[in-house]
């Protein structure tokens, strides 16, 4: 493997750890398997495409993915918890919706956004960064960013609403004692998941250059593996917050796909790749709940 | 002051399977009276408790809470002013949180759940001596995730929290019934005395005829729907755990059980 490759997966794993901070919040916190990630994570990159196409600063475009995929989650929520429809069904209405949502947006199933700026690529930076750090640019600025999203994240889930979220996903009949809505708890935490699906998405786009209307399949499940990897690779060193551990799981979960990719399997085996990957995790995870279980 | 008024309520209507729980069943609850209820399953205990927070709806019939109208008023702003102790002790915590932050939520009922800090450190000394109040020890534990605890120390604390913020009524739904007979003791021992501290009103469904007839200043004994008894403060005063078993091996003849 040589550094480009490494770097890479640095890049892609920061990127995907935003979106698996999402995940995070829905699957682990809220207990709510939200399949809307799979709409959420390209409609990112479609209103980053289009709004960068337009001219908009770059930078600015990051806060817009961000609410753009907070509104489709809260369509999720409210078909969930309004009309009452399962959880797994109310993602899949939404991410099914979200596709032809997302070619509105572009304009079109691919659109490049190569010859413009983007945080990445921009007068500011060039003139600013030394030579030498410039193939790390990408890297560095990429850690900011998610390490921005998590601080952020650790510190909403320590304020009152931030407590009432974790309420909600351990035992929301106590939601209702506190005199508080459930539904609506749960509505705000699918609002804040799928923007940072979205972010992750607009962050992506800015990276690859353009926008590509069927990347958003498999997303949850990557973002699934990325949770589950961190989360039980850190399980025993309670010291680590489990925001930091799915960002680890998710460049580790990007290493993996690396190397599969270097043993020589081509682009197009991707997904089947993901999808060993991330069973082979659950197995994996089952087996060391059960060692657990014979212990106790 | 609570009032249930001509209330119905039927089970799968429609169905073969129908069945009426209450019909035009009335209730009427005085400031500052302390209710204990029994009556063998299904005789509509829970389900009036539900009927009265909300949890199920009614048929018809008309619900008040201090003389405001809230047949229709959803189940959490009926909350507001109701504090429910369950007899899952799972229920009234949160397993997943410490024991601070568990106080911390309890404490911001009513409040507005913004992004303030989620525990007001000015109030930990406050949560401590409550905690120290109920005798288990847990003011030192307030790290330890709520899961971590026993059936009667969570209990203690779905307790603690539920009556920790203004409350019109507490409802106490068979709360002692998942706990050993010394920790249901205890349970019994602190509910008395915070329904006292805080005069609270108080509905307690039990199937402890001893606690029916120790503690309150009410008895109700519920079959199928109906009062069968209602006893008063006075009435009660002279009343034997006998008595009422002789009631209840009454009704349960007529049922064949």
């Amino acid at each position: 493997m040589n550094s480009t490759v490494i770097l890479g997966i640095f890049e892609e794993g920061l990127i995907y750890a935003i979106m698996s901070l999402g995940v995070y919040i829905t699957y682990k916190i809220l207990d709510f398997p939200d399949l809307s990630v799979d709409g959420t994570y390209p409609l990112g990159m479609a209103a980053a495409a289009a709004l960068i196409v337009l001219g908009v600063n770059p930078i600015l475009v990051l806060p817009v993915t961000f609410l753009v995929g907070a509104l489709a989650g809260c369509v999720t929520g409210l078909i969930h918890v309004r009309l009452k429809v399962r959880d797994l069904l109310s993602g899949i209405i939404v991410s099914i919706a979200l596709y032809s949502i997302n070619l509105r947006i572009a304009g079109t199933s691919n659109l490049p956004i190569f010859s413009k700026e983007t945080i990445f690529q921009n007068g500011l930076l060039s003139s600013l960064l030394p030579e030498a750090v410039k193939p790390f640019g990408t890297v560095l600025i990429l850690a900011v960013i998610t390490l921005l999203c998590k601080l952020l994240l650790d510190a909403y889930l320590k304020t009152r609403s931030g407590f009432l979220l974790r309420a909600a996903g351990s035992n929301d009949t106590l939601v209702t004692s506190l005199a508080k809505d459930k539904g609506t708890v749960k509505i705000l935490g699918l609002a804040l998941a799928n923007g940072f699906a979205a972010l992750a998405g607009g962050i992506m786009c800015q990276k690859q250059g353009f926008f590509e209307v069927t990347s958003g399949t498999g997303m949850m499940v990557i973002g699934l593996a990325n949770v589950i990897i961190g989360t039980q690779l850190f399980r025993r060193l309670s010291f680590v917050k489990a925001t930091t551990a799915v960002i680890f799981g998710s460049i580790l979960y990007r290493a993996c796909v690396a190397i599969a990719i270097n043993m020589g399997m081509v682009p197009g085996d991707l997904k089947l790749i993901t999808a060993a990957l991330f069973l082979l995790i659950l197995v994996f995870s089952n087996l060391q709940k059960g060692k657990v279980k014979k212990h106790a | 002051m609570l009032k249930l008024e001509n209330i119905c309520k039927y089970y799968n209507p429609g169905t073969i399977n129908e069945m009426c729980l209450f019909e035009n069943y009335n209730l009427k609850v005085e400031q500052g009276e302390f209710v204990s209820i029994v009556g063998s399953n299904g005789s509509g205990k829970t389900s009036m408790l539900n009927i009265i927070c909300g949890s199920i709806p009614v048929d018809s019939g008309k619900i008040y809470i201090d003389q405001q109208e809230v047949t229709r008023m959803p189940e959490f702003r009926r909350a507001q002013v109701i504090g429910r102790v369950y007899q899952n002790p799972a229920l009234g915590t949160c397993p997943d949180m410490t024991i601070l932050e568990n106080m911390s939520l309890a404490d911001t009922k009513g409040k507005s759940f913004n992004l303030r800090r989620g525990t007001d450190k000015d109030r930990i000394d406050y949560y401590r001596e409550l905690l120290a109040g109920l005798g288990l020890g847990l003011e030192n534990k307030l790290s330890v995730r709520v899961g971590a605890l026993s059936g009667g120390q969570r209990q203690a604390m779905a307790l603690l929290m539920s009556t920790m913020t203004p409350i019109d009524f507490l409802i106490l739904d068979e709360h002692t019934a998942a706990l050993d007979p010394k920790t249901a003791d205890t349970i019994m021992e602190l509910t008395d005395r915070i329904v006292r501290e805080k005069q609270l009103t108080t509905l307690m469904v039990t199937h402890n005829l001893r606690y029916a007839v120790e503690y309150g200043n009410r008895l109700i004994m519920m079959h199928q729907g109906e009062n069968v008894m209602d006893l008063g403060a006075e009435e009660k005063q002279n009343l034997k755990v006998e008595d009422i078993l002789q009631k209840f091996n009454e009704i349960s003849i007529e049922c064949g059980n």
